[in-house]
């Protein structure tokens, strides 16, 4: 696949012909089939696609919760076994454990790491300031709204202080503006620390609006279907988000997500 | 997943489609407003109703023991220490029982629902023993374990587990696949996220369990002290039977109804207070 940068060890995150089927009884569903993908260190990526194209799938094999049927998941060139602290999940339904408190949701990991209590508590003090829940620290989820759980969960994942982020849809459950606030809040976080982070969204918009490069894919068989590069330097803006160029990136992602025709870069490439 | 639903619990004070920041105010409990005090007042209402209408009837020349009879006969049984040594006694068993049952219970249900193969070898004893009424028991736990206390106590443990380790089973199965995913990106290990996750997640359907193995519990103790038991809540009416004794049967069935409204509301309490963290809807 075009996709494929020739092997080298410089990539952060490096899926190699990536296979996954799942069991269904007597047959069995091709939910990716043959995925390649590199991201760079400090990349942005963002991967969009149809539902049910296996961008969920693409993300557990990362984050070590499924394995692949074939081919392989590298992270800073170690195969992917299982979860590990330098992989952050920021899952779309936000898994705060509704029995602890905002502050002892930050915590978890930290406990897990077996940081002593006064480091923990500062380490969480700080990263519940950075989301701007301060005041909350010691509400539970369920008094929260939407975006303050997901503000609590990106917490969470920051405080164990990950390499990589993955998170799938994180704001797909938002209203319009929350959603907007919460993208500027990570790109801000992102700039400053510079991690990799892997974003699957469904909103087109999102997807240029973050990214340094928007992967496409396409359904049965889950695969990449296209990948564009957005050059726009950061910080970016409203300014970005209404300009012409926006526009035509947006233009260009959107037909490569409602168009297609089950042919893959590849198959396209040489028609 | 609840039983109670108290209108005075605070409910989520924002919600998703709301824009983020106006919703940033300390979220506030709607109050226990005058529509409480209300619906108290007509319970009073309906209790009053209901003894009135009890002492109408008795008064009518139905055979009924009139409810200044019954209340004589209660203080009556309580001067001479009757009603406490029966209230006493049919509580030791029934708590005897009750937290032999759910003890074994929990760890039994956890075991189920974490390992596969225990479940294969546990459920269908479970479900067999389900369906017979724990009552039935009674004359197989006599003949093995004698007429003493240890047979009433094994029907109650019996009647406290059955209920209690489907409910943790229960529990542990339904726990949330994002939430113990969650521990796990987290660096979270198995042993832990039993701790941390599996316990806490299945807490309420556990609570819901004792509450029902407890009103299970009692009737069925009551039951088998008709059958057979020198003292108790049960003999105590058994007893007022032979002599024809309707007031002091009517003593029996109101200490016996108002003492499991009290352990339920007990129950109730500990589970409001374990798990307050649940989201009602
Ligand atoms: N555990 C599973 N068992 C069977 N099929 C699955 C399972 N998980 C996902 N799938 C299927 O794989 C496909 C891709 O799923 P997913 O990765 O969740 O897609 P996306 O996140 O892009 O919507 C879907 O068609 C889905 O039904
Ligand atoms: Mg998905």
């Amino acid at each position: 696949m075009t996709t494929t940068a020739p092997t080298t060890t410089t990539a952060k995150i490096s899926v190699r012909e990536v296979t996954k089927e799942f069991d269904l009884g007597k047959e069995s569903f091709t939910a990716l089939d043959r995925v390649s993908l590199d991201i760079a260190d400090n990349e942005f990526v963002t991967v969009v696609g149809p539902s049910g194209c296996g961008k969920s799938t693409l993300m557990n094999i990362l984050a070590g919760l499924e394995e692949p049927t074939d081919g392989e998941a590298r992270v800073d060139d170690v195969v992917v076994t299982g979860p590990g602290p330098e992989r952050g999940v920021i899952f779309q339904q936000y898994a705060l454990f509704p029995w602890l408190t905002v502050r002892k949701n930050v915590e978890f990991g930290l406990r897990t790491a077996k940081v002593p209590k006064a480091e923990r508590r500062e380490r969480a003090d700080h990263f519940i300031e950075l989301v701007g829940l301060t005041q909350f620290a010691d509400a539970l989820p369920k008094m929260l709204s939407g975006g303050m759980r997901q503000r609590c969960a990106i917490a969470r994942a920051y405080a164990v202080d990950p390499s990589i982020l993955l998170m799938d849809e994180p704001f797909g459950a938002l209203d319009a503006l929350t959603r907007v606030n919460l993208q500027d809040q990570l790109q801000e976080t992102w700039r400053q620390d510079q991690r990799t982070v892997m974003f699957i969204t469904h909103d087109v918009d999102e997807a240029v609006y973050l990214a340094n490069r928007v992967v496409v894919m396409a359904a049965r068989p889950g695969r990449v279907y296209d990948v564009v590069d957005i050059d726009v330097p950061y910080p970016r803006t409203e300014e970005f988000r209404l300009s012409p160029e926006f526009a035509d990136l947006r233009n260009r992602v959107w037909s490569s997500v409602y168009h297609q025709q089950g042919r893959t870069v590849a198959d396209r490439d040489g028609a | 997943m609840s039983v109670s639903t108290d209108p005075s619990v605070g409910e989520p004070s924002t919600t998703a489609t709301a824009p983020d920041r106006p919703s940033e105010r300390t979220p506030r409990r709607r109050a226990a407003g005058p529509s409480r005090h209300r619906s108290g007042l007509i319970n009073l209402a309906s209790i009053a109703l209901g003894i009135a209408l009890w002492w109408g009837l008795a008064a009518a020349g139905l055979q009924l023991p009139t409810p200044p009879e019954v209340a004589a006969q209660a203080w009556t049984l309580a001067g001479t220490g009757q009603l406490a040594d029966s209230v006493l006694a049919s509580l030791g068993r029934v708590l005897s029982g009750f937290v032999l049952g759910t003890a074994a219970a929990i760890p039994v249900g956890f075991l189920m629902g974490w390992y596969a193969p225990v479940r294969s070898i546990i459920e269908p004893w479970i479900q067999f023993f389900r369906t017979i009424p724990p009552l039935a028991i009674i004359p197989l736990a006599i003949v093995l374990l004698g007429i003493g206390e240890a047979p009433k106590v094994f029907v109650i443990f019996l009647a406290a587990f059955l209920t209690c380790v489907i409910s943790t089973f229960q529990g542990v199965v339904s726990v949330d696949r994002t939430l113990i995913n969650a521990a796990r990106v987290l660096g979270t290990k198995d042993p832990a996220i039993f701790a941390r996750v599996i316990v806490p997640a299945s807490t309420p359907f556990i609570l819901v369990g004792m509450r029902v193995g407890l009103g299970s519990s009692w009737a069925t103790l009551v039951a088998a002290e008709l059958i057979a038991a020198p003292t108790g809540l049960g003999y105590l009416m058994q007893n007022a039977q032979l002599y024809y004794d309707l007031p002091t049967i009517f003593v029996g069935i109101i200490s016996i109804g108002l003492l499991g409204l009290f352990m339920d509301r007990l129950l109730l309490l500990a589970e409001r207070r374990l798990t307050g963290w649940e989201e009602r809807r």
